[in-house]
């Protein structure tokens, strides 16, 4: 496995069990959009889900065996991995409510 | 099958494609280490042109492949090439792998995105198989599916350097309509076109309800290329391109072997038969023989225990062998024991071009030595007319070149052309014997004369012979000339008996005048006896004259002596000596 960066923002803070949202963004070098995708997401879970989400970034260009097994052909490419279902988003993830509506988080988020 | 090697060029550029006339027209295959674009409408047969490039890679030349599937599934696409016989599970295991990209029919985006993730996993997945080829089929399925004009351009870049930078051999097939093909550079991926090596369109039209498929190679950098847009046929095993001009025309071996025509005075006008290997044209309307002069063929053929192949357009098989029974050729034995097998062709629709290459793949199992072909002008039926004579062409080299003899009727149209022999097909110009059947009309009868128009390389009779159908077989006569005209059937019949009675009644009078001569002979010897004997006694007659007037001559003289003695006159008188 190659570098992988984890974020656990504020999770240890949580006072009652909450609901963990688990993404995984997938990037492709300093590709321009793919830079952009991973401000957007940062942005979106700082604002909708300050203290309970994590970030799994991987990159392909480092680990183009984790594209070819995970099936990972446009980049960037995000994943909610939880919770359940699992939802796919590509692209730089520009557009807020797309990217909400799409992960099914529109009810959840505040 | 072996690399088909150009003079002028390296092996080392062109990666064999093993597909039949597609390595011919492109000098050797395509690019190698470079990119190609192959451009279609939908069902023209991309998908199993760039896949059967890359089974040829795996198996012949050791370059194994990816495929990289943007629109079907690989399962699907394995299942549909299933039929070919190219062995796709085995391959599967070590040369050949399938990379299913099919975007998500829900797939949600936001924002630009690229392929970056496509390039990551092909350079994992060829460091992984050693990969020398790559096919993208339906590139511009995910192609659409970026924001812009832009992106996509940047896309494509980055998909052709990468490649470039690997000296992958890449083949990339899109999807596009007729209207895209012509305007090649306006259209949305048309920029593409400059950048690869090499773009081959193939197209499938149809006409007067043919399907009629042809493949044009548009540009080849760095080769010469044949640029005439060519027949295709997607056959039992794969592509098959019509290239005219075949490396294996040049080397057909030519023997002069002779071999029967299955018709004995044939064989003689013809100085003792068919060239092994020729091709031979039986043109002719409709009922004159042909048929039958093709059977004999076969028949000839299946006796010296030559495996053959005939081919009827026009009725069943068992139809045929049943009529051919009632002149004395018996085919079904020949059937029985498996030397001769007959095909009822009257069911295959199609082009021209998938009638030769089911022939060819026919006489191929049947390892057929012999091939009738009855009638080949089937082929320039309604909407073949522009590619039959190519084909007919064809599939002359090709016997030609395997060493199998080839009888081909052709069937003449009454109406268009009474002209002998201007067969639409025009294959009479590259047979090498073409025999003609015509009926000729007189007396209220129609019979059927046989000509040889031409022989190649053979010293052949010029005369119009009469072909005579009958239960013990097919003979050939003399016709009857008289006064400039040739008389057949009855008409020659009754010449002939008007003939044989004039010369006995002329035998017989010749006999009486003889007796009649001999007579007056007889008569004249006779008359000259009479004379002759009329002669001598007038001889006798005569001499016997002299002897008495001189005779009496001297009595009177003595005579007259006496007297004038007896007188005793004067002896001087003048007038007495």
């Amino acid at each position: 496995m190659g570098p992988m960066q984890q974020s656990r923002i504020g999770s240890e803070f949580a006072m009652r069990p909450k609901v963990i949202f688990k993404f995984r963004l997938y990037i492709a070098g300093d590709a321009p959009n793919s830079a952009q995708a991973l401000a957007n997401l940062t942005a979106l879970c700082r604002a909708h889900f300050a203290d309970r989400h994590e970030i799994e970034i991987v990159d392909v260009f480092r680990e183009p065996k984790r594209a070819l097994t995970d099936g990972i052909f446009m980049t960037p490419t995000l994943v909610k991995l939880a919770p359940s279902p699992v939802q796919m988003i590509v692209g730089t993830l520009s557009q807020t409510q797309i990217v909400l509506h799409a992960l099914r988080l529109e009810s959840v988020a505040p | 099958m072996k690399p088909v090697q150009s003079p002028l060029m390296k092996v080392s550029t062109k990666a064999q494609t093993g597909i039949a006339g597609f390595d011919e027209i492109t000098g050797g295959g395509l690019p190698h280490g470079r990119t190609t674009l192959l451009v279609g409408g939908p069902g023209s047969g991309k998908t199993v042109l760039a896949l059967q490039i890359l089974v040829h890679g795996a198996w012949e030349c050791k370059e194994p492949g990816i495929f990289v599937a943007f629109e079907e599934n690989s399962k699907r696409i394995v299942a549909n090439a299933e039929s070919f016989g190219w062995k796709l599970a085995e391959l599967q295991r070590k040369k050949l792998f399938f990379m299913d990209i099919q975007p998500m029919p829900d797939l949600v985006q936001s924002g630009d995105f690229d392929f970056g993730g496509m390039l990551a996993a092909l350079e994992a997945k060829s460091k992984e198989t050693k990969a020398r080829r790559i096919v993208f089929d339906a590139l511009d399925v995910i192609l659409t599916l970026l924001p812009d004009e832009a992106a996509r351009r940047r896309e494509i870049y980055r998909l052709h350097e990468w490649l470039l930078a690997r000296e992958l051999t890449g083949l990339i097939t899109l999807k596009a309509d007729e209207g895209y093909i012509n305007a090649m550079s306006q259209s949305p991926f048309g920029f593409m076109h400059f950048i690869v090596d090499c773009t081959v369109l193939l197209s499938n039209s149809v006409i007067l309800g043919v399907s009629q498929r042809n493949m044009r190679v548009q540009k080849y950098r760095g080769s010469s290329f044949d640029e005439d847009e060519l027949p295709f046929v997607i056959g039992k095993n794969g592509f098959e391109v019509a290239a005219v001009h075949t490396p294996s025309r040049v080397d057909a071996e030519v023997t002069s072997e002779r071999i029967s025509s299955g018709v004995e005075r044939l064989d003689t006008m013809l100085g003792g038969g068919y060239y092994r290997g020729a091709s031979v044209l039986i043109t002719g309307f409709s009922g004159t023989a042909k048929t039958t002069l093709s059977g004999a063929f076969a028949d000839a053929a299946c006796q010296r225990g030559e495996r053959t192949l005939f081919v009827s357009f026009d009725s069943d098989g068992s139809e045929v062998i049943r009529n051919l029974a009632s002149v004395g050729i018996r085919l079904d034995r020949y059937v029985k024991s498996g030397c001769l097998r007959m095909i009822s062709a009257r069911t295959i629709t199609g082009s021209a071009e998938t009638f030769l290459v089911r022939i060819k793949t026919l006489a191929k199992e049947h390892r057929a030595r012999c091939l009738v072909i009855d009638p080949v002008s089937t082929w320039s039926k309604a909407g073949n007319a522009l590619t039959a004579r190519s084909v007919a062409e064809r599939l002359i080299d090709w016997s030609k070149a395997g060493g199998t003899t080839l009888v081909c009727t052709s069937l003449l149209d009454e109406m268009s052309s009474q002209s002998e022999g201007s067969s639409s097909l025009q294959i009479s110009k590259i047979a090498d014997t073409w025999i003609h059947l015509n009926y000729l009309l007189q007396a209220g009868e129609r019979n059927r004369g046989l000509s040889i128009i031409k022989s190649r390389g053979t010293a052949h009779s010029n005369q119009v012979r009469e072909l005579i159908l009958s239960d013990s077989g097919v003979t050939l006569t003399d016709t009857y000339t008289a006064g400039g005209e040739v008389l057949m059937g009855a008409l020659r019949w009754q010449k002939e008996r008007a003939d044989r009675v004039a010369n006995e009644v002329n035998e017989v009078a010749a006999k009486l005048k003889r007796v009649r001569l001999d007579a007056e002979e007889a008569e004249l010897e006779v008359r000259v006896k009479s004379l002759q004997t009329e002669l001598l006694a007038k001889q006798v007659e005569k001499e016997l004259l002299i002897h008495t007037t001189e005779s009496r001559k001297g009595e009177i003289s003595q005579g007259l002596t006496r007297m004038e003695e007896l007188r005793g006159a004067d002896a001087t008188k003048p007038d007495r000596k």
